[in-house]
């Protein structure tokens, strides 16, 4: 916030008046729980993947890439990423909402839509190649 | 655009000028306790963890790759550096999932007093640790050992 004094305008402006259109979008309910049913989502997907992991870490490629391939360790996959991300969209936003302010506020809530959106979507991608593609024979 | 809360900030003097009203005192005029700590490390971990999760979508982009990504991704989580970094993704996630689970007792209505505030803090630090570190270690050897003895049967194959 700047050091700058008040205009006359900004003060004969009521509060209400000063605050629509800048403030709440009537979501903020749905953005509360749309973070905790996420949150509850991730955790049996989460045990899923840990107990995957230690049946897999240090195995070599063919053995993950057929782990991969199966349509439920994939549709389990995609859900994982998928849950993940979004969840870490809505958690970023509330972080970017309290700290970042002015100008900068609208362009990182957009980079932070475009990351997760961008890094969930290749997760996705890859998941999709290992069920559905036919094996790279170079890479 | 102009901070809305900026609004909250205009005063006037007794001779009518208009002036901004000083802030109160913030953060800076308390003590640091476990509770805060707790509250901000739980964001801090959200996080690392989603930094952690961006490179576990690229170590499944190279499994989808092909085999020679899939090597170079195994260089990357073999090296000391790269375990030291799965480490603390993996402690980052315990961490957040402690955190979460404690708002999900709160959002039920329980243990929001002080004192069971301050009860539940170090208890919950505890279960962070030994959760943590031991599933961190245990995942990380597991893996270790089977890609060692991998190694050592295609030493014997060839």
């Amino acid at each position: 916030m700047n050091a700058t004094s008040p205009t006359h305008r900004t003060v004969m402006r009521s509060q209400l008046g000063r605050a629509r259109g800048l403030g709440s979008g009537h979501s903020g309910t749905g953005h509360w729980i749309v973070e905790r049913v996420s949150a509850a989502s991730l955790l049996p997907l989460s045990g899923w993947f840990v107990i995957q992991m230690f049946r897999l870490g240090g195995e070599d490629y063919e053995q993950v890439a057929k782990w991969g391939g199966k349509p439920v360790n994939a549709t389990l996959l995609a859900a994982l990423v998928a849950t993940s991300f979004y969840h870490a969209e809505v958690g970023l936003q509330v972080i970017v909402d309290d700290y970042v302010h002015g100008k900068a506020h609208a362009p990182t809530k957009l980079l932070v839509k475009i990351g997760t959106g961008l890094l969930g979507l290749l997760g996705i991608v890859s998941v999709l190649k290992l069920a559905l593609g036919r094996p790279a024979s170079k890479g | 655009m102009q901070d809305v809360r900026e609004a909250l900030y205009v005063g006037s003097r007794s001779d009518g000028a208009l002036i901004r009203r000083p802030m109160s005192p913030h953060l800076q005029v308390y003590k640091m306790r476990l509770s805060m700590f707790l509250s901000i490390s739980n964001r801090i971990t959200g996080v690392v963890a989603t930094g952690g999760s961006a490179l576990g979508v690229f170590w499944l982009a190279a499994l989808a790759k092909g085999p020679k990504s899939f090597a170079s991704a195994r260089k990357v989580t073999g090296n000391p550096l790269g375990q030291l970094v799965l480490f603390g993704w993996i402690l980052s996630l315990v961490w957040h999932t402690v955190g979460g689970l404690r708002h999900f007792i709160w959002d039920a209505g329980h243990r929001y007093d002080k004192k069971e505030l301050n009860e539940d803090g170090p208890v919950a630090l505890g279960v962070i640790a030994g959760v943590g570190v031991t599933l961190a270690t245990a995942l990380l050897g597991v893996s270790c050992c089977r890609a060692r003895h991998r190694a050592k049967l295609l030493k014997k194959a060839s």
